[in-house]
Parts: C-alpha cells; structure tokens; sequence
C-alpha cells in the first residue's frame, strides 16, 4: 500500500521536478555559462509568481499572465545587472540587494504575503491535481524552451554570451561590451526564472512570498546533479558530431531538477522530518561543491609529478632526514 | 596609421607604491611599419600596448588610430580598430569555446552582434583554409575546444583570430615569451607570414634581442617610461646585440638589465 503511495507521488514529483529545473536553467545560465553566482533568483521566481497570480484572478489568459511574468523576471536581473556593472557592486552582493528589494515589492504586487489561484475556478495551464494532463504539457513546453534557449546560444549574441563567461579579457579584446553582456545574461536568466514562478503558482494553486527562500540551492543541486548525469552524454562523439551539447546540458538540468524531487519525495516518504530538508539539500550541494576543489587539491597533483621528474621523490627526502 | 601624443600614465599616485609608468611617450608609426619594442623589466613596454589598447586611461596625452581620437574610446570599441595577442596563452582564447567558435567571435570584433545563428559553411571554409596555412594541423580539429590545444597552437589561433577581421594595428605583447624556443620560433614565423600577407601595422614586444633585431623595419627600447633608443630602415639591419647594449648603456648611463633578455 506504502509502496503504491510512493509511485503514486512520483508523477506530480517529476512535474515539480521540471518546473524547478526550468528554474535551473535560469540558474545554469548565470552560474555556468556567465560565471556569476546569482542570487535575484529567491526573489525573481516569487515575482513570476506573484505577477502570473495577479493577473490570472484579474481574468488574465494565462499565457499572457505568463509573459508579462516572464518580463517582470527580466526586470528583476536587469537591476541586478545595474548594480553589479554600472554600480560596482560585486555579483553575489548586487543579486542579494536585489532579493531584499523584490521581499517588499512581491508583497505590494500581491498586497498579502499569499494569493490563492484554485485550478478550479482559473483557467491554469498546469495544476497538481489534474497532474495526468499538466505533466505531458511541462515536458512538451520545456523541451520547446531548451530548444529554444539552445539556439540562443548558438548566435552571435549567444556566443558573446559564452565568451564573456569564459575569458573575460579575450572578449573585451574581442570587441565585446562585456558589462552589456552581463547585464542581458542576468536579465534572461531571472525571465526564465520568473517563468517557472508563473508555472509553479498554477501548479500548486497559490503564490506565497517564501516560495523562493532557497531556490538557489535547489537549482544548484539540479545543475549539479544534472551535470553528473549527463556530462558523457554531452561529451560524447555522437552529440559533439552534431553538434548539440548544449542542449543536452540544459535537458540534464532538468532532469537533474526531476532527480531533485524525486529524492525528495522518497526522503519525506521514509518519514525524515521535512524541516530538517533544507538543510540537508544545502549540505548536499556544499559537498558537491566541494568535489572538483578536493579532486584537483588531492587526487591531481601535478607538482608531485613535476618532483619526481625533477628527482626528489620521498626516499630522498627521507634519506635527507636520516643523514641529519 | 599611429600617433601617441605626450602619454603619460602614474599608477598609485600619492601612495609609496608610486610608479610612473609611461614619461611623456610621442610616437608615430607610418602605414605598414613593423615595430619592435624592447626594454628591461618595468620600462613600460606593456603600460604602452596597454594605452593604445585602453586598458584605462592615460592621466594626460592623446591616442589617435589612422585619424580618429581613440583617448576615451572604452576598451571593447577600440577593439574595431586592433589586433591583440597577449604573453600568457591562455588569455588570447575561450578555452570552453571550439576553435571555430573562437575564430567567429573575432571575425565579428567591431561589428553588432545579432541573432543571427550558426557559423556559415562558407565562413567554416574560409577559417578551414586559414586553418591549413598555420600547417599544424588544426583545420582538422575545428570542432575540438581550444582549452584541448597546447599553448602554441593556442598562439597561432590567438594570432588568427587577431587578424582575422583585419586590424589597423596588430599589438603583440611578449607572444612568444611563454612558449618553448621552437614553438616560439614556429609562432614568430607564422607571425611574419601575417603581417607580410596583409601588410599590417605592428607593435610587438619581445625580450629577446636578436628576435627585435631580425623581426621588423623599426626597433625602439624603452627605458623608465621613455623611448630612449629608435632606429630603423637600414641602420637597424645592420644592428647586433652588442650594438644594442652599447647603444642602452649610452643612453641610460646603466648596463642592461632584464634578467630573461640576458639570458636568451
């Protein structure tokens, strides 16, 4: 009976799963590709949401309610890229300023801390309990969005994109207006954010002013995560021949999202003390983290080959100590 | 094709680590001139590049580029008119990016960057073909990440990728200094092959004396923020490194001293 309980959740654990790893890829654009650990996220994906509940209890169709989501988002890294090129203000500061300020802002645009959007009375694209139809519909729409943000990447502006994330110094020599850059990156990254807002209030029916403490963690862990899943794949011969890597980076950070919840859902299944999951999922991403620094500080050690080519292995040192 | 006008930069002024880098710099550099620069540690060879390049902003003086005032032009809009490869080869390239990626961003330095998508199947031919030229087997791998490539090849293609979108001025900062001296030689003579073909304006940087002296038409070595020494045409052919040092000790009362020039 448990067990069926359990199958049961994972449906609506992999549509959750992909709205927060649309959020990921917002989260994969800044982290990864532009090289700037945003923080706007935990205030732009509850801006989404507010923005798409407002509109829709007003009558709004909800794709267009999703749209001007979409746009909010936009505006939420443009003033977070203001104040990281044209103020100075180092990234991680510029995103948390920016995070604060959409605290008070998110609670004007709903005038309450939370705002019901029922699936029964508003005509929402996804919701959890009809999760049969809302599923096919996430995968379909976010498959369109990689496809879509892959070609991006792909264009001249897509590829000043990457270049401005990769070697900053190579770029400007380039002719590349790198703090433009930046400020667009962070721009479609919180639009994207503020996206999966929109689609993560019609799908549990509300949005709620701490419905983005700690997205940060979350979309790290399903870029981690999917990073480990689908790093051979990307790599492969097949995917570079046709040259597609990107697109499955981004699909792996959804599926690292989908990855993310279904974990979740089997840990508050075993019984673990839901309140204690935050923790855990950030512990989890600080390991993660921690993995490539620990690889290259002990297990690469280039100098140790370049003294034993250079003569001084540890017998010599060794014997050195016995001779004194 | 280059005019410098009275350039005159100060680092840390007011502080004890006061250091002025560049004492009044006037230098003219005709059409096709290939000019070679050569100074000891801290005589302000790359302050120079640096200027021209706008990296920041000389406290006084003015940079002109084949007649227009690029003194407050932002780094990323001079970049139109120049071609730059820097000393450590890691910093000419996106080494995340395949090598034909590289060449399409350089090919696009000082034009808009638009939506537009792909690389164009007569532009891979194009940077297949240049490819070749370099002869060290790269139109093969156009596809591989430029981080795969050793610091040599990742010259050459800096150099490619300078060039490309042909600059008005080529600015080579010490490109050779990191590389081994047969790599370093390969590079040289890519190099001269360019700067010939397309009959560039240069500025290269070079701690290596006899490569000053066999590499271009003009050859000036700085010392303390000043140009002290500036020959060209047939003197400088006829110029050796003994020459040279003659030359250095006579115009700065000093010997020489640049730890890696004297030794190679």
């Amino acid at each position: 009976m448990s067990i069926l309980n359990w199958l049961g959740a994972l449906p609506g654990a992999a549509a959750q799963g992909i709205i927060w790893g649309i959020m990921a890829i917002g989260v994969y654009f800044t982290y990864k590709i532009l090289d700037v650990a945003d923080l706007t996220v935990d205030g732009s994906i509850c801006t989404g949401g507010a923005v798409c509940a407002v509109l829709m209890t007003a009558g709004m169709d909800a794709w267009l309610a999703m749209l001007i989501a979409v746009v909010a988002g936009v505006l939420c890294g443009l003033l977070t890229g203001v104040f990281h090129t044209l103020m100075g203000i180092p990234a991680i500061l510029a995103g948390i300023l920016t995070q604060l300020i959409l605290w008070s802002v998110n609670l004007k645009i709903m005038g309450q801390a939370n705002m019901a959007l029922p699936s029964r009375s508003f005509d929402v694209l996804v919701a959890a309990s009809r999760v049969g139809v809302s599923l096919p519909i996430l995968i379909v729409f976010v498959v369109v969005l990689i496809a879509l943000l892959y070609c991006f990447l792909g264009t001249e502006l897509g590829a000043a994109l990457r270049s401005t994330g990769c070697n900053l110094n190579m770029s400007r020599a380039q002719g590349i207006n790198v703090e433009l850059i930046k400020v667009l990156g962070l721009a479609l990254s919180n639009g994207v954010v503020a996206l999966s807002g929109a689609l993560l209030t019609q799908y549990q029916g509300f949005a709620d002013i701490n419905m983005g403490r700690g997205a940060i963690v979350i979309g790290l862990a399903a870029v981690i995560i999917g990073e480990v899943v689908t790093s051979r794949l990307a790599n492969s011969n097949f995917v570079k021949k046709i040259g597609i890597g990107y697109a499955f980076r981004l699909l792996g950070v959804v599926i690292g999202g989908v990855i993310y919840f279904f974990v979740y859902q089997t840990v508050v299944f075993l019984g673990l003390d839901t309140d204690l999951l935050k923790m855990l999922s950030a512990l989890v991403v600080a390991v993660f983290l921690a993995v490539p620094y620990w690889k290259k500080k002990y297990l690469s050690s280039p100098h140790k080959k370049a003294a034993v080519s250079a003569g001084c292995t540890n017998d010599a040192v060794k014997e050195d100590e016995s001779n004194a | 094709m280059l005019e410098m006008k009275n350039i005159t930069k100060t680092f840390f002024p007011g502080t004890v680590n006061e250091k002025v880098a560049l004492k009044g710099i006037d230098l003219t550099l005709e059409d096709g001139d290939f000019v070679t620069i050569i100074g000891g540690n801290g005589a302000g060879k790359s302050t120079l590049l640096n200027a021209i390049s706008g990296v920041w902003k000389p406290d006084c003086g003015q940079v002109i580029i084949d007649g227009i005032d690029v003194t407050h032009l932002p780094e990323y809009k001079r970049a139109k008119y120049l071609g730059r490869v820097f000393q450590d080869p890691m910093m000419g390239t996106a080494k995340d990016m395949e090598i034909e990626e590289n060449l399409a961003l350089a090919l696009r330095r000082g034009k808009r960057r638009t939506l537009k998508w792909r690389i164009s199947k007569a532009e891979r031919e194009e940077y297949r073909r240049i490819l070749a030229d370099l002869d060290l087997g790269l139109e093969t791998r156009m596809t591989h990440k430029v981080g795969l490539l050793s610091g040599g090849q990742r010259q050459a293609v800096t150099l490619l990728m300078a060039t490309l979108n042909t600059p008005k001025l080529l600015l080579l900062d010490e490109h050779t200094a990191a590389l081994d001296p047969k790599t370093a030689a390969k590079v040289l003579e890519i190099t001269d092959r360019i700067v010939e073909k397309d009959h560039l304006t240069t500025l290269m940087i070079t701690h290596n004396m006899q490569d000053a002296i066999d590499h271009g038409n003009r050859l000036i070595m700085m010392h303390e923020g000043k140009v002290i020494i500036d020959v060209k045409g047939e003197e400088k052919k006829k110029l050796t490194v003994p020459d040279l040092l003659a030359m250095f000790a006579n115009a700065s009362g000093k010997a020489f001293t640049n730890d890696r020039a004297m030794l190679s």
